[in-house]
């Protein structure tokens, strides 16, 4: 077959140290699967080596999502490159913006007023849910539930709903920004929100309904795709995939941001370390994000959204039009941006994926010098291969989706 | 545990120098300190999770030009600790960590594909990210930022010659 451009050559001498001796005199057989392929819930290349049906080795080959995303932000300033980080896990991306925020406001030594900060806990959480309905809408199609994919995406669409409610966005939000949140929210959020807080329980007792004693289900989930607490937490596995193997380990916990200190909340874990176990522990999760946002609800504090230093925050729209200060600020926030001290730090938040941590090395300047994203994707990506060993790639595709990979996290 | 008896400790034993930033401790290492004192850190202090592995490149300086950077964490105690180690700019070479901690890997490939720091004795040192074929490590400040022009109906012709198929 003749294409137009030539076809990089392929050939087994560079892959022999990845796969078995088998598989070079022609005993097993090599399959490349994806990377459009609809169970690797994005661009994800697998190799596998195939012994009949079962697997004997899997090679994940990533890259194919990458967008350049940490030296683009290098030439940009502080606040236009915030947008990017929304387009890096574009299923969470309040938890990005806030990541991101928190690693700057930590440099700048800002003061985030206590409503921000209680409005920043319930659009984190809520963020949490719709991408968990994600992972349970796409994980159960994987093994063959098509109605959970429907009734998921119907319940999300009502968190969008509130996303586009407070920020005018669905998906790509920006609405976290250093200092605090962009605007108040509407008069119509308090509404909304509790109109989920009402909802949304029953409709996750109705997906309990139908999965968590579906004998199908329990079938193609149960012991499948195990891996130890140690061997999670050596291959550097975070967020539910971590904790359904048993260590609690929750950042809003054991690191608190944002005041999470002051909700009453659990860390569901599991002890199975199977793709079963990640699921109940992502459901659970789901309740206890509604939980913390029942509390932040009630408790929301009155008073400003966003902290009073003009040098970094914008000043109201209201005060350009009188004040020659406001102007000034405005103006060299908008053309040059703010300064941010010399120095490095790494700040992690609890994504729904796991730790995702931000690293930025500043020279002193209004753009980062250099910003690392560890994403907790290509961290939960990397031990795929320990825990498919020896299983039939039917198996293979519900582990997929029990790790919850999102590709733009993984490629950044 | 308390964090200062770490740091001693690791300064006694590996002339790390500590230093403070926005409240996190960093420590500053010699590369071939690396792996010993990450095993020690791992074995004796129960940082048993590495969270992260990137490098920052201070180019035009050489020496150091590059720092690597390793972020660690222990669960037992709800420590964060983060590792510098200096590298000299002319064929960077640094030690592998997949022995100590198997996630080191990826983030070792991603060390190579980006910046080009050689890693000593890894087990499978490809690009990552990048394609098998690229020229250049993205993430070196002497590589440009480049751009690729929006493909329209109106310029269709003309983009489509610069690229590889284009000659053809």
């Amino acid at each position: 077959m003749s294409t137009p451009y030539p076809l990089p050559e392929v050939n087994l001498e560079q892959i022999k140290h990845l796969i078995s001796q088998r598989a070079l005199d022609g005993e097993t057989v090599l399959l490349n699967m994806g990377p459009q392929h609809p169970s690797t819930h994005g661009v994800l290349r697998l190799l596998l080596e195939l012994d009949g049906e079962s697997i004997v080795t899997c090679v994940p080959d990533i890259g194919f999502l990458h967008t350049g995303v940490e030296k683009n932000m290098e030439a940009k300033t502080y606040l236009q490159a915030e947008v990017m980080s929304d387009r890096l896990d574009y299923l969470n991306t309040v938890g990005n913006n806030l990541a991101y925020c928190l690693t700057i406001e930590k440099m700048l030594d800002l003061d985030v007023p206590p409503r921000a900060q209680a409005l920043r806990v319930i659009l984190a959480e809520l963020q949490r849910i719709a991408s968990h309905l994600i992972w349970i809408a796409t994980a159960s199609l994987d093994v063959a539930a098509m109605s959970m994919f429907l009734y998921a995406f119907r319940e999300r669409e009502i968190i969008l709903d509130v996303l586009e409610l407070v920020s005018g966005q669905r998906m790509m939000t920006t609405y976290i920004r250093p200092g605090g949140v962009w605007r108040d929210v509407p008069v119509e959020f308090d509404a909304a929100v509790r109109n989920i807080l009402d909802t949304f329980p029953k409709r996750i007792d109705e997906y309990e309904d139908l999965l968590t004693r579906n004998p199908l289900f329990l079938d193609r989930t149960m012991g499948i795709g195990k891996i130890s607490a140690e061997e999670a937490i050596q291959w550097g596995m975070s967020g539910a995939s971590l904790r359904g193997s048993g260590p609690d380990w929750d950042l809003r916990k054991k690191h608190p941001y944002s005041g999470y200190e002051q909700y009453d909340f659990e860390v569901p874990t599991d002890d199975k370390g199977d793709v079963y176990s990640r699921y109940l522990v992502r459901v659970k999760e789901m309740r206890e994000s509604l939980k913390i946002i029942q509390q932040a609800l009630d408790t929301l504090p009155m008073g400003l959204v966003r902290s009073n230093n003009r040098k970094i925050v914008p000043p109201p729209r209201s005060e350009i039009g009188t004040s020659m200060e406001a102007l000034i600020h405005h103006f060299k926030l908008w053309t040059d941006g703010f300064d941010v001290p010399k120095g490095s730090v790494y700040a992690a938040v609890e994504s729904p994926r796991g730790e995702l941590g931000v690293f930025i090395e500043s020279d002193g300047g209004p753009k980062p010098y250099r910003i690392h994203w560890r994403t907790p994707s290509y961290n939960n990506l990397e031990a795929l291969p320990v825990m498919t060993e020896g299983l039939l790639i039917a198996d293979l595709v519900a582990i997929i989706g029990s790790i919850d990979i999102v590709l733009g996290d993984v490629d950044r | 545990m308390k964090l200062e008896t770490i740091i001693q400790s690791l300064e006694k034993d590996f002339g790390a120098v500590a230093k403070e930033t926005f409240g996190e401790v960093e420590l500053t290492l010699a590369p071939e300190n690396l792996v010993s004192a990450s095993q020690k850190l791992r074995d004796e202090f129960d940082f048993a999770f590495l969270s992260t592995i990137s490098a920052v490149d201070y180019f035009p300086e050489d020496a150091p030009r590059y720092h690597v950077i390793y972020v660690l964490r222990s669960f037992s105690e709800s420590l964060q600790l983060t590792l510098r180690v200096p590298l000299a700019g002319n064929a960077p070479l640094i030690p592998t960590l997949t022995k100590v901690y198997k996630n080191a890997n990826w983030r070792e490939r991603e060390l190579w594909d980006m910046f080009g720091i050689k890693v000593e004795g890894h087990p499978d040192l490809r690009r990552i990210l990048m394609p098998d074929d690229w020229e250049g490590h993205p993430l070196r400040k002497d590589y440009p930022l480049g751009y690729e022009e929006p493909q329209f109906s109106f310029n269709y012709k003309e983009i489509d010659l610069s690229k590889p198929h284009g000659e053809l």
